[in-house]
């Protein structure tokens, strides 16, 4: 299971930066929500794999502490996720507007000349 | 406990909301309440200061920890008031007064929500510096971008949505990093709360350090693109220049944001305590500093805009501070905290004056003044503005102007001379009990400064001719009172640094020797009392 959470991090960030690089903007924000993806999982692996435990402890008790998931980056995931949305969705408004206001949708607002 | 540490998050998001709600209706109101909301800010933050400066007493502690809905210290979230925290509060609600003071004139009138998201931003700008968690830092670093987004927009225009798209790009990039590295710290070392993260590093050793060390390397990128290290900072001088004027002027204390979280973080972290990790990253900072100043330099000469002038010599001022924390001496970091202060002010009135400055100057004057092509639209609403225009405008116009070139360029008698002369003096003073040989990298810091200050005297001084003498037919520009009051406000502010620098020179030194021996930061923060009775 780690094998596969650390290739599919490590092919989410790749083609997020591949995408990133790439002259299009909408290259550009599909490129960002690969590496957000990627970013997500890997903060989400930063608290250990753990199969079927649950993120709180039993009622009245401090519990074992090996028993349960660490809620902490499930936390800073849910928060993660929200902002990286939501910035998204700013960055798509900014697309928009530079592909309305210069009629290409090249990041650098004109087509290189070739 | 009191709840004085929180008002500076809680005042303008409360602002801010209330001016949403009232929409476009009534912009008097909206401008009533933002210029009440900054005052406001402004009173609690010299109030912060006053207290952070007071001499600690017996069993009261040196700094104020608010545990955040009560949760005992390295478990909630905790904001941190410390003298830093304060120094940088009363600087951003200082330039604020003065931004929004400006845009009062116009330039609030260019668009929807410049009100609001001026709010918004000084509230992210007021939790990255109070925060004392990691977590909650890139929290409020997201608030304060969102609404730097919408303010570098603010205006609208091709060559400001361009650039916007960049910065936005960016600078989500760069919170993709943030967040890289903040679980990569938290990975290892198991806590975000910066307070309990410096005890726990020098217990790191082994594997586990070099990833503790990958993580802060990851983080440090980040905050570096917001400072705009060289080779991070390309979108900064392109992205400022776009900016309307009010939003360069406070955009150009988020790239002191950065410079802060790598002051504070650094020092904790990898401070002298942090055992075989200490002093982690100092020779890139140092390095990265260097070579910022050097970039920042051959930009700052080589540059015919004016606004782009700008962006290059706060390109320089970053480069100063980081070379100069890379440093690692508690005198030298004294210095460079005045130096900041001073910048974040002189930067602040230079953007502002420069519109009023182009003002005046023929359309096309100027080949290469690429912002002409942003402002040549918004000419037809500007005629009708007649506004009252301020007598002997040209030369207090000139006057502000070689206020802003003493003091970015360094040269006596204003602060700036100051604030180099503080950074560099220790450095040259033999150090007690050493050979008193000065190593090769003080010289390139001097080097570097002396230059840098040559470099920005010689671009000042082709900007300040071509605007005031070069040319015979230009017409004197129509400057109103609420438009000049600021930048001389803050070039006063400057004086009064320049005045009270001994004062001013105690509190830095005070401030920098509290980042360098953070024991008590760290001892304060963890023990900070819950209100509930708890005991912690």
């Amino acid at each position: 299971m780690e094998l596969i959470l650390a290739l599919g991090i490590g092919i989410f960030a790749g083609s997020g930066v591949w995408l990133l690089l790439r002259p299009r903007t909408f290259q550009v924000i599909i490129g960002l929500s690969l590496l957000s993806y990627a970013v997500n999982l890997f903060i989400f692996a930063m608290g250990r794999l753990r199969l079927g435990a649950a993120p709180i402890l039993g009622p009245g008790g401090t519990g074992d502490p090996g028993q349960f998931a660490d809620p902490v980056p499930q936390a800073l995931v849910l928060t993660a996720i929200v902002i990286s949305f939501a910035t998204t969705a700013l960055f798509l408004v900014v697309l928009l507007a530079a592909r309305g206001l210069t009629g290409t949708d090249h990041v650098d607002g004109r087509e290189r000349d070739s | 406990m009191d709840h004085l540490v929180i008002v500076p998050v809680v005042l303008p998001l409360l602002a801010g909301a209330v001016m949403v709600l009232i929409g476009d209706r009534s912009r008097n109101l909206k401008a009533a309440l933002g210029l009440l909301s900054v005052l406001l800010l402004l009173c609690v933050a010299v109030l912060l200061l006053y207290l952070a400066d007071r001499p600690a007493g017996a069993g009261t502690p040196m700094l104020r920890a608010y545990l955040l809905g009560d949760w005992p210290s390295p478990f909630g979230i905790v904001l941190v008031a410390d003298r830093l925290a304060a120094l940088m509060l009363v600087l951003t609600s200082l330039l604020a007064l003065a931004v929004l003071v400006f845009s009062l004139a116009r330039w609030h009138r260019k668009g929807s929500h410049f009100h609001p998201l001026l709010q918004f931003q000084l509230m992210g700008l007021n939790g990255a510096f109070l925060t004392g968690d990691l977590f909650n830092l890139f929290v409020f670093f997201e608030v304060m971008l969102a609404a730097s987004y919408g303010l570098v927009l603010h205006g609208s225009g091709i060559l400001r949505v361009r650039a916007g798209l960049h910065y936005v790009a960016v600078n989500l990039t760069a919170s993709l990093v943030f967040l890289i590295g903040v679980s990569l710290i938290y990975g290892v070392a198991g806590t975000l709360n910066m307070a309990d993260l410096a005890t726990r590093v020098p217990n790191i050793t082994g594997q586990d350090r070099a990833l503790l060390e990958a993580g802060a390397a990851i983080l440090g990128i980040a905050f570096l693109i917001k400072a705009a290290m060289w080779p991070l900072g390309f979108w900064l001088p392109t992205t400022y220049a776009a900016a309307s004027t009010p939003a360069a002027a406070l955009l150009s204390i988020l790239s002191k944001v950065g410079i802060c979280a790598v002051l504070r973080l650094w020092l904790l972290l990898f401070g002298t305590e942090a055992g075989d990790a200490a002093g982690f990253g100092s020779t890139w900072l140092l390095t990265g500093g260097l070579l910022t100043i050097a970039f920042g330099s051959i930009a700052v000469l080589a540059t015919q805009d004016m606004a782009r002038l700008a962006g290059a010599s706060v390109l320089v001022s970053s480069g100063t501070l980081l070379a100069a924390i890379g440093l690692g001496q508690v005198s030298v970091t004294g210095g460079a905290l005045f130096y900041l202060a001073s910048s974040v002010l002189a930067i602040g009135a230079f953007f502002l004056l420069i519109e009023l400055v182009e003002r005046g100057r023929e359309v096309g004057a100027d080949v290469l003044a690429v912002t002409r092509e942003a402002f040549g639209e918004e000419e037809g609403l500007e005629e009708e503005e007649v506004g009252v225009a301020i007598p002997a405008t040209m030369a207090i116009l000139g006057m502000s102007f070689m206020g802003c070139a003493l003091l970015l360029a360094g040269l006596p008698p204003l602060s700036g001379f100051l604030a180099k002369f503080a950074m560099l003096a220790p450095l040259l003073a033999p150090a007690p009990g050493g050979t008193g040989a000065v190593p090769g990298t003080t010289w390139a810091l001097l080097a570097a400064l002396i230059l840098s200050g040559l470099a920005t005297v010689i671009a000042m001084l082709r900007a300040g001719i071509n605007v005031f003498w070069a040319p015979t037919d230009s017409v004197v520009p129509r400057v109103r009172l609420i438009e000049i009051a600021p930048v001389i406000l803050l070039l006063l502010l400057c004086i009064g640094l320049t005045v009270g620098a001994g004062p001013a020179m105690n509190y830095m030194r005070a401030t920098a020797q509290s980042l360098h021996v953070p024991q008590d930061y760290v001892r304060d923060v963890l023990s900070a009392p819950r209100a509930g009775g708890g005991g912690g």
